[in-house]
This record gives structure tokens, C-alpha cells and sequence, in this order.
């Protein structure tokens, strides 16, 4: 019996939702009395797989051949089951980001295992196996008994905090078999904004809506970002109209995000871009009409021109920033 | 490799799977009963799940004007047939309902997957998600049950002779894969606009073949125990926008976000 945790990374480096999900691993090892292995797959260093220890992974299997440089799910699916049954895990953990979205249904039907995607928090274990998900975007939450010996389950990112319990983790090479006929599929570019943050995993996040009227009154949206340290999103009709790219819409035909700090410019809050913000920690929105829908699902508001508002703010953070160094 | 998949007479031929699933109106209020085991389905108004639109709409584009066929599935009961209807009214070639409620992503894959093992499919097209249930399962569930490649979240999809060329998202950005039939694809915004159903689809839809098929047996290896809704969030606080950095100050102090 044991925990094993797909601690995935980007270009070699390891983010933030894999030291949550790892934190994660290591609560539910010891609610199970067991404990936690990783298995890495790619270029990895040695010094950042044995640090994984710190947030409680005992041992840490790399699957670091050149052959898997590039993110490959039915090649990556079946080095994750195999390592999950070297381990005899009986909890296997994915994050669900756009790869752990095409992993882990793989590899919950390579284990025969019952699937949570999108868990929120720690599972219930007693005499069941209880996970909770989100559900009707953002609408409901599902409780999912897990019935099956070996389970598999996707973490949100931003759901779970990271912990750190020292230590450092045994680090052990594995030469996983996986056959040519896993490599049909070959990636042939990656296109990728490396000074942006990227928006799931943001923490904090400022949007704007179709309020704001034109792409050239972004300037303003992205300096407030930038002082945070917040990545930027947008309403559907701002992407649609080319304002902004389709990477950084959210709600329900968008992306759903979770982040700690929402702050929304001139975003009416239609039914279907809550769906995907719904669950933020703390919402703030700006918006010149009271009665936009966006007030009655906020934490903070502030009714007023954007224009006004907006440069009154990035002046406060200023100063805020100056007093905090 | 081949190249073109073309008949005799030198036209495409390609034969394309949809799955569709049937869903609640974006904006329909949620509710549940049976002690909130239970979704609460009366007087909600169900849709085809958009991103299956968005499949829908991509596969008819690439079948355009050749002898190709889009065929839709849907795993659920006979309360889905108008939503099939739907699909056949937008230009959906024929339809298969699989009879059987959709108990969870494993069952509606395993469904899906063992008419496509008969049927010889060049590739098949799904939604990203569904939005009841989220779980974003489907697809690579049946790629995996196939041993088919797969992309689970699709911008972007062309093809060329028996290859695609698709758009994954990736966080801050994009991936682009070539892909050789046979694969599946969960579409995502950005791959096609929705078509709507004119006259004529709504009049032809209903003369279309829809086929139904009886589910086969599948494990149950999971089951909702119960739903609940979140917490009502407070009062909103509203800060005079004379005094706007405030908000600055609440943040840090009282929200703890910054
Ligand atoms: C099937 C379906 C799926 C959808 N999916 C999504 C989705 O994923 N995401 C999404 O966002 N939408 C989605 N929509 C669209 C959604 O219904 C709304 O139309 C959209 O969210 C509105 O965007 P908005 O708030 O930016 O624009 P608007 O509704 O036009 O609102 C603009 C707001 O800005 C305010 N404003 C104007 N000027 C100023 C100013 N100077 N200062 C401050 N405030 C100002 C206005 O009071 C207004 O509230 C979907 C719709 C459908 C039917
Ligand atoms: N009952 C169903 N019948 C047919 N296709 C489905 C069904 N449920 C889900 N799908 C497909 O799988 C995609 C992802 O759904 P899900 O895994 O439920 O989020 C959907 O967008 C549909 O294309």
C-alpha cells in the first residue's frame, strides 16, 4: 500500500501545484498510515527530485530518458501505472492541469481505477472513500465515494496549501519500457509567453470586461498586474473580439480559475463567466453600474469608472509596494 | 501511410465520430432532491454541451463539400433525443444513442468506445468537458481504451491527407502536435464557431437515421454520494471610489490576498 504522486514539470522546473500536490499526497498517506512516493518523468535535476522530500515524499522514482523531453500522455500514462504498481499504490495523485487533463483518465483505466477529476480538498476516508469536485461549473459541488481498491485523483491547482515537513527524499532511476507505438503523436512546436504568469496557477489574478472598451485601454489592467504580480484574464467577448487572446478567457466556455485574489474591471458577471471565477477566494469587482450582477458574487466592490478607479489603485499599490519593501 | 482518404470517384471520404452530451441550460438555477443525491431535472431546459457544439460544428467544416459523414453519439436515455435531434438539424450525417444513463465518465467511455472498435472511425471528436459534471474524462478515456492517441484540450484542428495538425493548450500558451488517424480530440474554444440549425436541417432532421443501441455491462467503480452548493458569499463591502486605495489596504490587512 502507498500514496504515488506525478510530480510534472515544465521544461525541468517543478511549479507551485506540484508542492501542493505533493502536500496533498502526504496528508492522505497519513490518514492511510502509509507513505508517499513521486515518480518524475523527463529532465529533472537530482537536487530538485531529492527535494521533493521536503513536502513529505519518501522516495522519488526518475523517469528521465531524452525520450520523454516532450509531454507525451499515452507514453507518460503508462510510466505513471507502472511505477503506480511497482509501488503497490493504491492512491494515485495527477494534478489537473492541461497535461494531468489528459493523463489521468489514461491511467485510471490502466489501473481499473475509479477516477475523481478536479478534487477541491482533502478526500473523506472512514468506512468510505469521499471526494469532493467541483460540479455545474461552479454551481454545486459533488461528493464522489471512490469504490474501486486502486483510486486515481486530480487536484485543482491553488485547492490545497503547500506544507513543508523536511526531509529529503531517496532519489531512484527508473528505466521504464514504454513502445513505439505510444510516440504517434509528436509535438512540433511549443509557443509559450515566459514572462507572463500563467493564469491556472496564478494566485492572483486581474481581469477586464468589455467595460473597458477597447484593447488599447489594457495598459492600465496590465500594470496593475504587473505590480501584484498577478496574471491577467478577460470575459469571453473581449477574446472573441480579438482585445485579448483566447488563452486568458475564463468561465464556462473558458478556463475555470481558483485563485486567491479575483479583481474584475468592467465585467458585468454573467452567469457563465462566474462559472468559472466562482470559486476564488476573494472577489473584487469595479463596475460603474450597481447593479451589475458581478456585486451580489463579491467580496469587495467598488462602483465607478474604470478610468478613474483604475489609475487611483495602481497609485495606491505604489505606495502600498514602497511601504512593504 | 496513406495519403487522402478518397473513394473512387477521387472523393474525400473521412468518417467522423462526434460524442455529445445533453446538459443543462448554461443558466438554468441548480437544484437537487432524493437528499441532494440527485440532480433536479424538472423544468430545466437541456442543450448539447458547447464544447460538443464547437466539435460538431469543427467536423461538418472539415466535411464539407466531400462525401465524408459525421456520425453523433450520445450515451443517455430517450429524454436526449431531442438534443440528438439538435445535432442531426445542425448537419450531423446520422446518430447513435447508446440507452443507458450516464453514470459516469468510465461508463460513457467504455460506451462510446466499444461502437467505435465496430464502426472504423478516421478519428473521433469530443468535447474539453461537459459542463455538469466537469470531469473532462471522456476523451482520453476512450483513446486510452482504444490505444489511440489523443489530445484532451484542442484549440485549434486541421487536416491534411490521413494527419492532423492540432492546437493544445498548454499553461501560458499553446503546443502543436501532429497526430495520424485514428485519435480523439476534446474541442475547446477557438476551433470553430457554433452553427445554428436552419430551416432545412430542422425539416431533414427528422427523416435522418438515428440508431439506438443497448449499453454493454460496466463495473461500478464510483457513485455520487451527494451534492451541495457553496456558501453564499457575504454582504459585498463597497468602498467609495473617491477612496479607492483603500481597497489596497483591505486587501492586505482584512482579505489577507496581498
Ligand atoms: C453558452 C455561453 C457560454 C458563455 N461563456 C462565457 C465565458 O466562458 N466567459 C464569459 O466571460 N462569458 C461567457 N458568455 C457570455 C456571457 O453571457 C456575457 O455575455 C459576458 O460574460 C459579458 O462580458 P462582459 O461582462 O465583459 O461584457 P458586458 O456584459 O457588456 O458588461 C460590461 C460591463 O462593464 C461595465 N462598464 C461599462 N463601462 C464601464 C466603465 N467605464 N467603468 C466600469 N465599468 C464599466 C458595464 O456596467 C457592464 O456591467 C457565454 C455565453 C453563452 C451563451
Ligand atoms: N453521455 C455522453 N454521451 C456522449 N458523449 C459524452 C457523454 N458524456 C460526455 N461525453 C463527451 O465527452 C466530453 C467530455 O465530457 P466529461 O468527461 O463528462 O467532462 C463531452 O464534451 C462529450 O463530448
Amino acid at each position: 500500500m502507498s500514496v504515488l504522486v506525478y510530480a510534472e514539470n515544465t521544461g525541468g522546473q517543478f511549479k507551485k501545484s506540484v508542492y501542493e500536490l505533493i502536500s496533498y499526497g502526504k496528508a492522505i498517506a497519513d490518514l492511510l498510515k502509509t507513505n508517499l512516493s513521486v515518480v518524475s518523468i523527463g529532465n529533472v535535476s537530482d537536487v530538485d527530485l531529492a527535494a521533493l522530500g521536503k513536502y513529505g515524499a519518501t522516495k522519488v522514482l526518475n523517469c528521465g530518458n531524452e525520450k520523454f523531453k516532450d509531454f507525451n500522455s499515452q507514453a507518460f500514462a503508462s510510466i505513471i501505472s507502472n511505477a503506480a504498481t511497482t509501488e503497490n499504490a493504491d492512491v494515485v495523485l495527477i494534478s489537473n492541469s492541461f497535461a494531468g487533463k489528459g493523463l489521468a483518465p489514461r491511467v485510471a483505466i490502466k489501473l481499473k481505477a475509479s477516477f475523481a477529476s478536479g478534487a477541491i480538498e482533502l478526500p473523506e476516508i472512514g468506512e468510505s472513500f469521499i471526494v469532493k469536485t467541483g460540479a455545474y461549473s461552479g454551481k454545486a459541488f459533488a461528493h464522489i465515494e471512490l469504490k474501486s481498491d486502486v483510486k486515481v485523483i486530480s487536484l485543482n491547482p491553488n485547492s490545497y496549501k503547500v506544507i513543508e515537513t523536511g526531509g529529503t527524499a531517496e532519489v531512484v532511476k527508473v528505466e521504464s519500457y514504454t513502445g513505439d507505438e505510444h510516440f504517434k503523436c509528436v509535438v512540433k512546436e511549443i509557443v509559450r509567453a515566459t514572462d507572463k504568469i500563467s493564469l491556472p496557477d496564478a494566485e492572483l489574478v486581474v481581469s477586464g470586461g468589455r467595460g473597458l472598451k477597447g484593447p488599447e485601454n489594457w495598459g492600465m489592467i496590465e500594470e496593475m498586474a504587473n505590480l501584484l504580480g498577478a496574471a491577467t484574464a478577460c470575459s469571453k467577448p473581449v477574446s472573441d473580439a480579438d482585445w485579448r487572446p483566447h488563452s486568458e478567457h475564463v468561465g464556462q466556455t473558458g478556463i475555470a480559475i481558483s485563485p486567491n485574489l479575483y479583481l474584475a474591471v468592467g465585467i458585468s458577471g454573467a452567469i457563465q463567466h462566474l462559472a468559472g471565477v466562482s470559486s476564488s477566494k476573494c472577489i473584487v469587482v469595479i463596475n460603474k453600474d450597481a447593479e451589475a450582477p458581478f456585486f451580489k458574487a463579491a467580496d469587495y466592490g467598488i462602483v465607478g469608472d474604470a478610468f478613474e478607479v483604475v489609475p487611483k489603485l495602481i497609485e495606491a499599490l505604489k505606495k502600498f509596494k514602497a511601504a512593504h519593501n | 501511410m496513406r495519403t487522402l482518404k478518397k473513394n473512387k470517384r477521387g472523393k474525400i471520404t473521412m468518417k467522423i465520430l462526434v460524442c455529445i452530451s445533453h446538459v443543462p441550460d448554461t443558466t438554468t438555477k441548480i437544484s437537487f432532491i432524493e437528499n441532494n443525491s440527485k440532480f433536479n431535472a424538472a423544468g430545466v431546459q437541456f442543450i448539447i454541451n458547447p464544447y460538443d457544439e464547437i466539435a460538431l460544428a469543427r467536423a461538418l467544416e472539415l466535411i464539407e463539400g466531400t462525401e465524408g459523414t459525421v456520425t453523433v453519439i450520445n450515451v443517455g436515455d430517450i429524454s436526449t433525443e431531442p438534443t440528438i435531434r439538435k445535432a442531426l438539424a445542425i448537419g450531423a450525417t446520422d446518430a447513435i444513442r447508446v440507452n443507458a444513463a450516464p453514470r459516469d465518465g468510465y461508463f460513457v467511455a467504455t460506451q462510446i468506445a466499444a461502437i467505435a472498435k465496430e464502426m472504423n472511425f478516421d478519428f473521433i471528436l469530443a468535447g474539453r468537458e461537459s459542463i455538469d459534471y466537469n470531469g473532462g474524462q471522456v476523451p482520453a478515456m476512450i483513446a486510452e481504451l482504444l490505444g489511440i492517441p489523443s489530445v484532451s484540450i484542442a484549440k485549434k484542428l486541421t487536416i491534411e491527407g490521413t494527419t492532423a495538425t492540432i492546437d493544445r493548450e498548454i499553461e501560458g500558451g499553446k503546443e502543436i502536435v501532429s497526430i495520424p488517424f485514428p485519435f480523439v480530440a476534446g474541442a475547446s474554444e477557438g476551433m470553430a464557431e457554433p452553427k445554428i440549425p436552419n430551416m432545412r436541417g430542422i425539416m431533414s432532421a427528422r427523416t435522418k437515421p438515428l440508431v439506438v443501441k443497448e449499453a454493454v455491462a460496466v463495473d461500478l467503480l464510483q457513485e455520487i454520494k451527494s451534492y451541495d452548493t457553496p456558501k453564499p458569499r457575504g454582504q459585498v463591502k463597497l468602498i467609495s471610489p473617491d477612496n479607492a486605495g483603500e481597497l489596497i489596504e483591505l486587501l492586505h490587512s482584512e482579505a489577507k490576498v496581498i
